[in-house]
């Protein structure tokens, strides 16, 4: 019966064969509907919110800061609290809870925050950004920025540790040195917030003094942090993932970015300079913070500040004679100074194990930008550290400092007055240094005792803040070009700190000549506070780079990843602003050391994309010629793996995997049950 | 919505359709093999017509919106057209396969009649209530129920309840179609295929555009997936649906009895064709 074998085969065969292309195509089914995101039912339920920004979990040597939620999301039905009593309904009144509230941006004060810390009914919060900014100014950071990793401690100065002589800034409650555990987000755009207020009309409100109804409109909030307890922990832990395991889960990553620094005159960077050679050092900040993850416009804290820096670096040089001067300067951007000094504490560290090719022992003098743009009746006030000053060697330099920039303030709308000699530095990047050795250094800064700015380390320190004006109707063209006032006042002071640099710098001419140009401070401003993606810094910039401009409001946070994209910008701005167009091909640009020339191991060479033509579509790249260079700006502590350390900043940002909102409607669980009910009659 | 939403639609769902599966079928291997054929044959008219839709949504402008609603209409009527064709395409391997039964059986007889075959459209039912239902289970886990843009509470129950009376529509359609092809009553087939077409086309109103699905699959998904709002729905689908359900089965009562006993004379008539 072979035939009929072969047939009985055949029939088992095909079965087998059915089954199993069955299988496969149920899993094809599940797999397929489990792909089916935004498919129409997930539309009809779920309405997810886009212009978001959480609140992450930063850690230090001792504590953890910022927010956590579930790890599958913090469900809640939504309040909205506008005014103090709606948060009783929320506290002790409301039926369902958990709540997650929807606060507006006046009200998110400490009191309130500390009230909802310690409330098991709320899962969650949606703060709606407040248009115009709070008028009683708003400033999450600490009233004693980066307190015990400044130079003011036990053994130096001690009755100016700790902000005992003055509260810097006196606005800031602290919140975002606060650990809560409920996710917190910022809804940046007014139109999502009115979608939500709508939902919570339509479903949650009382009807004529009755508990609403199901169903009810609820939020909910992704924002599950990883790292937990402090940065030994989580760098403990990540080190032994990443030891053992061979698909590691790090749990946390440390801040750390890179500095931006260039010299006048151009140095050898492989090898040291002369240890006679004297360089006067300039710096600034570039990054700020604030509440919620990657939302800094540091205007006033950071972007004025290096917007003047690079604008007097420019000024100088233009000046014919720099090159013979007898003292270098050297123009440096700090990253990280927000976090206990990142930027400022790894190059003195660099500086003091000898791999930096400036020493210690070479810096002349020191000149810091603290936040400048808020000068009340054009005073510029100059800071001093009274305890250096103590010393018979330094209190002349610096003496002659402030007469320099005294000096180069007559003809400009700039009044500079020294503070009181007993009173103590800001927080400022010149602390570290002197951390390391007594330089001769000033700060200079709008505000005599605490900060002019009522915005410090805010989101509401925006163009706004530093009174950017511009008129109505520009276009994005015209709006880079218009000068404003604030570039104007900004210009003057990056005149007479470029005047007072060619003075200590041992330059004899006339200073009359030098002057900052308004028209690039003001491009400056419009660049890194209102719109990156703008035809100068098009120009500049090099080809592959076009992710680097985007036409969202810029944000200066410091973040994990390297090379944040205002480092860089700052990088080609200097570049742009200080270096010379060199007449060389493409290859010769990118690859300098093919051809051998000396001098070009003191040079860094950048081939930029150039301006486009107003006829034609195409750029007209050309090589730059600069002597901008970066250095890594992480903290010394995770070089040295000291997670603990007291000395450096130990600041590291948890990972995550998920963060997004949405709303949706709950049902009640009396319909689940008669569901169930049903379901069970059924079978 | 949580588990008990889930477990609540999947067994109104399937559940007496799986109480079917397991009184009727689950003993006897060959209707077990039957049933999952038919299944797949389901699941390959599906692909190809999804595929055809796929084709045709992207090869056309996507901001053409009665364009966009014409493909849709056509989609539906293609599928329902292509199901219906490998129903026929199934009938025809099974009649083969009675053949071979009988050659192979030892008193001459199929131990299986064409009518019991017709579980075939069990197998089409299960399949396509799977394909309906899986992706708003899926969404049923989740927090949130169906409403914030206006659309019916009810929304899970009653797609729950549509889904289970398709399953027993195609039992019915499976039964009439084998009987037609059977007895060569054309008109049979015409019903089944017309009552197909009416089913699907109320079916298919679906909220958003399909240009806005991202791929064929999901996009065939959507066809079988979305249900307008409840008033429309309870009277214009699962009312008229439930209706061709119980017509059907009442057809397919008086077209030939499907449990029939296995073993003895040989059941059915046209039980071997030399």
């Amino acid at each position: 019966m072979a035939a009929g074998a072969g047939w009985r085969m055949g029939a088992g065969e095909r079965g087998r064969r059915g089954a199993e292309t069955l299988f496969r195509g149920l899993l094809f089914c599940v797999l397929g509907c489990g792909f089916c995101w935004g498919n129409s039912v997930e539309r009809k339920i779920y309405i997810p919110l886009n212009k978001t920004a959480p609140c992450v979990r930063l850690l230090n040597a001792t504590h953890q800061i910022g927010c956590q939620s579930s790890m599958n999301g913090d469900t809640g039905v939504i309040h909205v609290v506008e005014k103090a009593q709606d948060l009783k309904w929320v506290l002790t009144d409301g039926p369902h809870p958990p709540y997650m509230v929807l606060l507006d941006g006046e009200l998110f004060t400490r009191e309130l925050m500390l009230q909802l810390k310690g409330s098991s009914r709320i899962s969650g919060l949606a703060v709606a950004i407040s248009k115009p900014s709070p008028a009683q100014g708003f400033s999450p950071g600490l009233k004693c920025p980066n307190d015990g990793f400044g130079v003011y401690s036990n053994d130096y100065g001690p009755q100016y540790a700790h902000c005992n002589w003055t509260a810097w800034n006196p606005l800031g409650n602290g919140l975002a040195y606060e650990d809560f555990n409920f996710p917190i987000f910022l809804l940046e755009d007014a139109n999502e917030t009115q979608v939500i207020k709508q939902c919570y009309q339509d479903h949650n409100l009382p009807q004529n003094g009755s508990v609403p109804e199901y169903p009810l409109c609820a939020m909910q909030l992704f924002a599950h942090m990883h790292a937990v307890t402090n940065t030994v922990t989580c760098m403990r832990r990540s080190s032994l993932q990443t030891a053992f395991s061979l698909n590691p889960e790090e749990v946390c990553d440390a801040l750390s970015d890179y500095n931006v620094w260039s010299t006048l005159k151009p140095i050898n960077t492989s090898s040291k300079i002369n240890p006679l050679d004297e360089v006067i050092i300039v710096a600034t900040r570039i990054d700020s913070h604030s509440f919620f993850w990657n939302v800094a416009p540091g205007a006033e804290s950071a972007v004025a500040s290096f917007v003047t820096h690079l604008a007097a670096a420019e000024a100088l040089h233009k000046v014919p004679d720099v090159q013979m001067l007898p003292r270098n300067i050297m123009f440096t951007f700090f990253q990280g100074e927000t976090f206990d000094y990142i930027g400022s504490s790894r190059m003195v560290y660099d500086m003091k194990m000898d791999k930096f090719p400036i020493r210690l022992d070479n810096i002349h003098s020191f000149l810091e930008l603290s936040q400048v743009a808020l000068r009340n009746s054009s005073v510029l006030w100059v800071h001093t550290d009274p305890v250096s000053r103590r010393n018979d060697s330094i209190q002349p330099q610096v003496e002659t400092l402030v007469e320099a920039l005294i000096n180069s303030s007559v003809g400009a709308n700039v009044t500079l007055q020294e503070v009181g000699q007993s009173q103590p530095l800001p927080p400022s990047s010149f602390q570290r240094f002197l951390r390391a050795k007594s330089i001769p250094g000033v700060v200079l800064a709008d505000h005599r005792t605490s900060f002019q700015n009522r915005y410090y380390q805010s989101m509401y320190d925006t163009a706004e803040n530093i009174l950017m004006k511009y008129p109505e109707g520009l276009s994005p063209e015209e709006t880079l070009d218009y000068v404003t006032d604030t570039a104007k006042s900004l210009a003057e002071v990056a005149t007479v700190v470029a005047r007072a640099l060619y003075q200590l710098a041992g330059g004899t001419g006339n200073t009359s000549a030098i002057q900052a140009d308004p028209r690039t401070v003001s491009r400056m401003l419009y660049g890194f506070l209102i719109k990156t993606n703008n035809s100068w810094f098009q120009s500049i910039i090099k080809q592959d780079l076009k992710g680097l401009l985007g036409d969202e409001l810029p944000q200066h946070y410091i973040a994990v990843t390297t090379l944040v994209n205002t480092t860089q910008l700052v990088q080609y701005v200097l570049a742009n602003l200080t270096g010379t167009v060199v007449n060389f091909t493409k290859e010769e640009c990118l690859n300098p050391e093919k051809t051998p020339n000396p001098e070009k191991e003191m040079y860094v060479y950048t081939w930029v994309q150039g301006s486009r033509d107003p006829n034609s579509t195409s750029r007209v790249p050309f090589c730059v010629q600069s002597t901008v260079h970066l250095t890594k700006a992480a903290s010394p502590a995770f070089e040295l793996k000291q997670w603990g350390s007291t000395e450096y900043s130990t600041w590291t940002e948890s990972r995550w995997k998920d963060i997004r909102a949405r709303i949706f409607l709950i049902a009640s669980k009396e319909l689940e049950s008669t569901l169930e009910a049903i379901a069970e009659a059924d079978i | 919505m949580t588990l008990a939403v889930f477990f609540g639609c999947s067994f109104i769902a399937f559940g007496p359709a799986l109480g079917l599966c397991l009184f009727s079928v689950v003993r006897e291997p060959l209707r077990v093999i039957i049933l999952v054929a038919g299944a797949f044959f389901w699941l390959v008219s599906l692909l190809l017509s999804s595929l055809v839709w796929f084709i045709a949504v992207k090869a056309s402008d996507p901001g053409d919106e009665p364009l966009q609603k014409g493909l849709l209409i056509f989609g539906v009527l293609f599928s329902v057209l292509l199901q219906e064709a490998f129903r026929f395409l199934y009938y025809k391997l099974l009649r083969k396969a009675i053949e071979g039964l009988v050659a192979l059986s030892e008193d001459g007889c199929s131990p299986i009649s064409i009518q019991q075959m017709a579980y075939a459209g069990l197998g089409f039912g299960l399949m396509s209530g799977a394909f309906s239902m899986i992706n708003l289970l899926a969404d049923a886990l989740g927090p949130g129920t169906v409403g914030i843009h206006g659309d019916s509470q009810l929304y899970f129950l009653t797609s729950a309840f549509m889904t289970m009376v398709m399953i027993f529509l195609h039992t019915f359609w499976g039964i009439l179609f084998f009987h037609g092809c059977e007895t060569q009553r054309w008109w049979e087939m015409v019903a089944v295929i017309f009552t197909h077409l009416i089913v699907s086309g109320l079916g298919s109103r679906v909220r958003q555009a399909p240009s806005q699905d991202p791929e064929g699959p999901s996009g065939a998904l959507s066809l079988s997936c979305s249900l307008p709002a409840l008033p429309a729905l309870w009277c214009c689908q699962l009312g008229p649906t439930v209706a061709f359900s119980a017509i059907s089965f009442l057809f397919s009562v008086i077209g030939g009895p499907p449990f029939v006993p296995a073993g003895g004379r040989c059941p059915g008539a046209p039980a071997a064709r030399e």
